[in-house]
This record gives C-alpha cells, sequence and structure tokens, in this order.
C-alpha cells in the first residue's frame, strides 16, 4: 500500500495537496494540465523534493525523509536516464551496484534484463549507438534488475512515436503484471491512460485527487478535466 | 550524504585559503613601520600603472586586425595558428625574454637589420622592454577573446547586413562597432591585471630607478636591502593594487546583447582586394612577432645542450627535477581543490566561487613577502623554498583551474544528479563512475595548464631561493645575469620542452579517457 498523507507541496506560489491511498500492486496514470503539478508529485513520492508537510508512506513506513536511491522505488525520468560514458551493461550494472562491483551471477541476471527488453546483444555499446524506443527499454530493463515494489514514470515514451510508444506500454504493462510492481505513470495522452491504467489520479486546480476507474473518469470529467481534454 | 560531506570539505578547503591568504597580509600589516612611500617606491608604483597600461592599450590595439582578419579568412594552417595563439600562456616568462632578447636584442636579428640599414638600434631594456614582452604575452590573448566575440555574431547579422547593402563602414558601425565596444574592455582590463604584477619580465628587462614595478621592488627591498619594513609596505601597496583591479573586474561581466542566431557559422563577410592584401600581411606579422623568439629559442638552445660543461648540466638537472615535482604536487593540490570548489559550487551555493577565485587579488610576492615575514623567525627561508613555492604555485593557479571545471560540473549536476541519486550513488561511486569520466576533458586540460604554469613560475622562489634550490626557471635567471647566454639558452629550451610536455601529457589524458 503507498499512501500519501496529508501532503501539502509548496514550491514559489505553488500548492498541491494529496491525501490518498493506492494497493500494492496498483497501475496509476497520473494525468493534467501542463504546470499542475504532475511532475512534482511524482519527485516527491520519488524523493527528490520534500514536502511542506505530511508523509509518504510504503507498506505503512515512514519514507518521506529517506535519500531517493534508498527508498522502494524506482524512477524513470523524461529524458537523462541512461549516462552517456558507459557502455549499456555499465548503465544497467548501477540498478544492481551504484559502485558497480559485480559479481559473475550480476553479469548473468544483465544479461537476462537485456534479453527480457529485447536488448540482447546491446550491452557493450554506448547510449548513443541506440535508438531512442532502444534506449527507453535499456532505462526499463535497469527498473526490472533494482526489482523495487514502486516504479514512478515520469513520462519516459514522449518523445516516442505512438506505435512506439504503444508498444513501451505494453512492455511495461508486462514487467510489472511479472513482478507484481505498483506502477504510477505520468501521461498526457487519455488514451495511453485508457490503454494502461485501470485507474487514474486526476491533478489539477491545486489538488492530486484520489485515483478514480479510468474509464469512468474519462466519461463523466470533471470540469476541469473536461478542459483539459478539450 | 555525499551533498553534506563535499560541503564540508569545501569549507575547510576556503577556510585553508582563507587562511594562506590573510595570515600573510596580517604579517605584512605588523610589520610595516610606515605607510609613507619613498620616491623611489611612487615612482615604481607610477611606472607599474603606466607599463600596465601601455600594454594592455597596444596588446588590444594590434589583436583588433589580426583578430578581425582571422574571423574573416579561411587558409591552409588557420585552425593550427589559432590554436597556437594560446601558447605564450603556458610559455615561460624567461624563455620568452630570452628568445625576445635574441629577436630585439642588442645583437639581435631586428639590430642587426637596423644596422645594415644604417638606422640607430632598438633598445630591449627599460620601458619599450617591458611593454614589447607583456605584448608579446598577451596580444594573443586579446585576440582569442575579440576572436570570439566575431565568432559569437550570429552570421544572420552579416546576412542581413549583405541584403541592405551595407558598406565596410556601416558593417562595422553597426554590427561588429558594438562587439567591439562589448569585448575590448574586458579584454584590456584582464591584460592590464596580469600586467600589474609583472615580476620575471621586469627583473629581467627592466630594473633600475625609471623601469621597476612593484613587484620587482618587494623583491629587491627583501633580498638585497633586507628592509622588512619597505619590503612589507611595498606589498601591501601591491595586495591594494591587485584587489582594487579584481574588485572591478568582479563587476564587469559583458553580456553580449547580439540576440540568439540558428546556429550558422560562416564568420563575417571577406573582401576581396587591398583589405585582402592587409589581412594577410597583419596574420603574417602576428604569426612572425610569437613565432621567431620561439624560434631563437631553439636554434641557441640546440648547440649547447652539446658542449655544456658537466657541472652545469648537473646543475641544470637537478633543477629541472625539483621544478618538475613543484609542478607535479602543485598541480594535485590545485586540481583536487579546484574540483572539490566546483562540486560544491554546482549545488548552486555562492561562497565556494568566491573562495576559489579570491587567490586572484594577491600576487606571488606579495604572499612570498608575508610568508617570509612569518617564517623567517623560525626556519631558515631556504630550507622551506620548495614547499612555499609549490603551496603558493597550487594557491595561484586555484582560480584558473575552478573556472575551466565549474561549467562542466555545472551540467553533469544539472543533467545526472537526479538519476544518481535515485540509483543511490553517492560519494565515491559518484565521482568515480560520473564526475571523472565526464570531467575528464576539462581536467585533463586545467591539469596541463596548471603543471606548465607552475613549471615555469618565476616569483615567489627567487625570495626564498639558497644556492642548492633553484628551480629552472630561476637558474635560467641566474645564468643570464652571470652572462652564460648560451647555458641559459640550453637550460631555457629544456625548461620549455618540460613545460609543453606536461600540459600535453595531461590534457591528452583527459581526451584520451573522456573518448574511451
Amino acid at each position: 500500500m503507498l499512501t500519501l498523507e496529508n501532503l501539502t507541496i509548496t514550491q514559489g506560489g505553488f500548492r498541491l495537496t494529496a491525501d490518498w491511498q493506492a494497493k500494492a500492486g496498483a497501475r496509476i496514470a497520473v494525468i493534467g494540465p501542463s504546470g499542475a503539478g504532475k511532475s512534482t508529485l511524482l519527485s516527491v513520492i520519488g524523493g527528490f523534493f520534500a514536502p511542506q508537510s505530511g508523509r509518504v508512506l510504503w507498506q505503512g513506513a515512514d519514507i518521506t525523509g529517506l535519500e531517493p536511491g534508498a527508498r522502494p522505488i524506482t524512477t524513470v525520468f523524461q529524458d537523462q536516464n541512461l549516462f552517456p560514458h558507459l557502455t549499456i551493461a555499465q548503465n544497467l550494472g548501477l540498478g544492481i551496484s551504484p559502485n558497480l562491483r559485480l559479481t559473475a551471477n550480476d553479469h548473468a541476471r544483465i544479461e537476462t534484463a537485456l534479453d527480457r527488453t529485447g536488448l540482447a546483444g546491446f550491452g557493450p555499446r554506448k547510449p548513443a549507438q541506440l535508438s531512442g524506443g532502444q534506449q527507453s527499454r535499456a532505462a526499463l530493463a535497469r527498473a526490472l534488475l533494482r526489482d523495487k515494489p514502486v516504479l514512478v514514470l515520469d513520462e519516459p515514451f514522449a518523445a516516442l512515436g505512438p506505435a512506439l510508444k504503444a508498444e513501451m506500454l505494453g512492455l511495461v504493462a508486462e514487467l510489472s503484471h511479472d513482478s507484481g510492481a505498483t506502477v504510477l505513470m505520468v501521461t498526457h495522452d487519455p488514451k495511453d491512460a485508457l490503454a494502461f491504467a485501470p485507474l487514474t489520479c486526476l491533478v489539477a486546480g491545486g489538488a492530486a485527487h484520489a485515483p478514480q476507474p479510468t474509464a469512468d473518469l474519462l466519461a463523466n470529467p470533471p470540469p476541469e478535466l473536461a478542459a483539459y481534454l478539450g | 550524504m555525499a551533498d553534506r560531506a563535499v560541503t564540508l570539505i569545501a569549507a575547510g578547503l576556503a577556510a585553508a585559503v582563507l587562511l594562506l591568504l590573510l595570515a600573510p597580509l596580517a604579517a605584512l600589516g605588523l610589520s610595516t613601520r610606515s605607510l609613507a612611500l619613498s620616491e623611489a617606491e611612487l615612482a615604481a608604483l607610477r611606472f607599474t600603472l603606466m607599463q600596465a597600461a601601455l600594454s594592455a592599450g597596444l596588446s588590444v590595439m594590434l589583436a583588433v586586425p589580426v583578430a578581425r582578419a582571422l574571423a574573416r579568412r579561411r587558409f591552409f594552417g588557420r585552425d593550427v595558428l589559432v590554436a597556437t595563439l594560446g601558447a605564450p600562456f603556458i610559455l615561460p616568462v624567461i624563455v620568452a625574454v630570452l628568445g625576445l632578447l635574441a629577436v630585439f636584442g642588442r645583437a639581435g636579428w631586428v639590430n642587426n637589420g637596423l644596422a645594415l640599414l644604417g638606422l640607430p638600434a632598438f633598445s630591449i631594456y627599460g620601458l619599450q622592454g617591458v611593454v614589447l614582452a607583456h605584448v608579446f604575452f598577451n596580444m594573443p590573448l586579446a585576440v582569442r577573446m575579440i576572436l570570439h566575440g566575431w565568432q559569437a555574431i550570429p552570421a544572420e547579422r552579416f546576412r542581413l547586413a549583405a541584403s541592405l547593402g551595407f558598406t565596410p563602414a556601416a558593417t562595422l558601425r553597426h554590427i561588429e562597432g558594438p562587439m567591439l565596444r562589448a569585448v575590448l574592455p574586458g579584454a584590456a582590463l584582464v591584460i592590464f591585471v596580469i600586467c600589474l604584477t609583472s615580476f620575471a619580465v621586469a627583473l629581467t628587462l627592466g630594473g633600475g630607478p625609471r623601469a621597476t614595478t612593484v613587484e620587482l621592488a618587494i623583491y629587491q627591498a627583501l633580498r638585497f636591502d633586507f628592509d622588512l619594513g619597505a619590503a612589507a609596505r611595498l606589498a601591501l601597496l601591491q595586495f591594494a593594487l591587485c584587489a582594487a583591479a579584481y574588485a572591478v573586474a568582479t563587476r564587469i561581466s559583458l553580456p553580449l546583447g547580439f540576440g540568439a542566431g540558428q546556429g550558422r557559422t560562416g564568420g563575417p563577410p571577406a573582401p576581396n582586394g587591398w583589405r585582402r592584401g592587409l589581412d594577410a600581411v597583419f596574420i603574417t606579422a602576428a604569426a612572425l612577432f610569437l613565432a621567431l623568439p620561439l624560434l631563437a629559442v631553439v636554434l641557441n638552445g640546440v648547440p649547447g645542450l652539446r658542449h655544456l660543461p658537466a657541472s652545469v648540466w648537473d646543475a641544470v638537472l637537478a633543477a629541472a627535477v625539483r621544478s618538475t615535482l613543484i609542478a607535479l604536487a602543485s598541480t594535485a593540490l590545485a586540481l583536487s581543490a579546484a574540483l572539490v570548489f566546483a562540486l560544491a559550487a554546482a549545488r548552486g551555493k555562492g561562497w565556494p566561487a568566491l573562495a576559489a577565485t579570491l587567490p586572484l587579488a594577491a600576487s606571488s610576492l606579495v604572499l612570498g613577502t608575508g610568508l617570509f615575514l612569518i617564517l623567517q623567525p623560525l626556519f631558515r627561508p631556504a630550507d622551506l623554498a620548495l614547499p612555499v613555492t609549490m603551496t603558493i604555485n597550487a594557491l595561484l593557479a586555484l582560480p584558473f583551474a575552478f573556472r575551466i571545471l565549474l561549467p562542466e560540473t555545472r551540467t553533469i549536476y544539472a543533467d545526472y544528479h537526479r538519476l544518481g541519486a535515485s540509483l543511490g550513488m553517492t560519494g565515491r561511486a559518484w565521482l568515480r563512475w560520473v564526475v571523472i569520466p565526464r570531467l575528464a576533458r576539462p581536467m585533463g586540460f586545467a591539469a596541463g595548464l596548471v603543471a606548465a604554469l607552475s613549471m615555469g613560475d618565476l616569483g615567489v622562489i627567487a625570495l626564498f631561493a639558497g644556492e642548492g634550490q633553484a628551480t629552472l626557471p630561476l637558474l635560467v635567471q641566474r645564468l643570464m645575469g652571470a652572462y652564460r647566454l648560451e647555458a641559459a639558452a640550453s637550460a631555457a629550451l629544456l625548461l620549455v620542452l618540460i613545460s609543453f610536455a606536461l600540459f600535453w601529457a595531461f590534457d591528452h589524458w583527459g581526451r584520451r579517457y573522456a573518448d574511451a
């Protein structure tokens, strides 16, 4: 269970509140107008930005004060998910050991993760030698290796074309289904939300609302969402 | 956590930098009996300001046509020439002086030519020699700064000017003039500040009541007159000069208001006809002015290498080893400190940048005199010559190294800090797998600069060294002073070879490491 307890987030004049829970294994789309605070909400959950008040809990344990790397969470960012000077295998290895002390067994796990994400044989290459879609796959492969119970995706596929994006969402759905991870994903596209996430959290008007069934929300959108969907 | 550790180490280093700057100043203040300047000291002050102003003005004036020619012409070897313009910065001053003496000295190439034409000889000693040497060092620097200004003008501006039928005069007035007005004061100020602390040039080409800089006067008061009060007073005067220049320099930052272009390159239009010929003259003259003294060093130095007496060889080699060790140690010190300050500054704090650039307000002889006053009651100065030189070289090189590392460190922080944090990379893992690989190129470049600067430095060592502790630049100067010019030329050749080799090795390491 992921709990956001009386969270208040402020940044300059901006203010956002959230107070809800999500069951372990839930897949939640985070949707709302730009500037409403979707990414800020995810940075607070991921540990990159401290809330003004309130707590973030996982399975009842308070994680509000933990460093990002110490949380039971993997974040996949919009960009800069890979270090350009390290090989794909090294980038994946960082998900196992941040100082890259890897055993033979770890190397085998990296190969398996590359296989799973359709990147077999790409280990020795540098990120620049991969296409955008392949780079996204590598970021997901590392999330797989980190094997954290919560996966936070901050629009990592926004730069991909529609077909490639659908393929990536399918891959995320498959991986999270197998691992039972809870997934929170920012998206701009209601179609993505419908296809991927049974639940949707609407971020608008200074609040991140409790997740509701995606189909219902989109069928009867509240005024802020209706304005955004157009 | 790593952030806090970096901040703590940076704070400790900042305290050390402050102590190294303030303790000598305090010692100077305590040793000064009277602040009234004698007639000779006033003359030194006047000469310092005049030669610095003349050097800055001439360097910039001569640099403008050269920079414009380089900006608008494309020819074979242009890239090499532009890169070579950076060489004087790492050329040991004493080597350049030897080269200039061979070209412009009493029996030099220029005076031989003048004699053939029946013209009076040019004397390289005194004001004109000091200014000539400063122009040799700083005109290339000015060319690079102004060339950068020209290249920063978006090609769209020149295209628009062409479509409106601008004459060259109109282009100068509306496009190039504003750029020059923005760039020239800054370039001149930088050179003025560099020349304020001129020591080695004044020591070799100046001197006497009419051509002594404050920095040189400090040395003479301490080393020849052993007048500690006068040395302290002069050092405080020099510090006031540097601090004032530093304060002005930090206020003048020059944004170029040309708006963003689409990244088109092409430079200014390249008119044909007589302007083409004139550009060729400027480029050739500048290239010869820079190349001939270096060529002279090589030509004069090579023959001596074979018939130097064994005793001189021993002294030269021992000095070379001492200099190399000092250079490597001060490079390690300056680079580690610069890296810590850059990492702390990249986290958005203001004080690390201040601490790292504060040494710009001091000079080698000011700090040296202060340390001399502190250490002299307790130790024999000669025993501490090498550690003191190493520390002061590192301290004075810190601002350069810091400025080279800062931009890329900021980029690393902005681009990868969140990713590193999300993966739990802290401390050593972050340093080893992210910072060092991504900073390798600027670190190699900065290390090369610091090593070469320290290798060629002739400043504080002159205050402290006894017979047995001479560094290679000091030995060259002593050989020159003893009129053993052939031996001096050979030692100078060795010095320039080691300096450039150190620069090349570090810079090359950085590039190789970054590309791997």
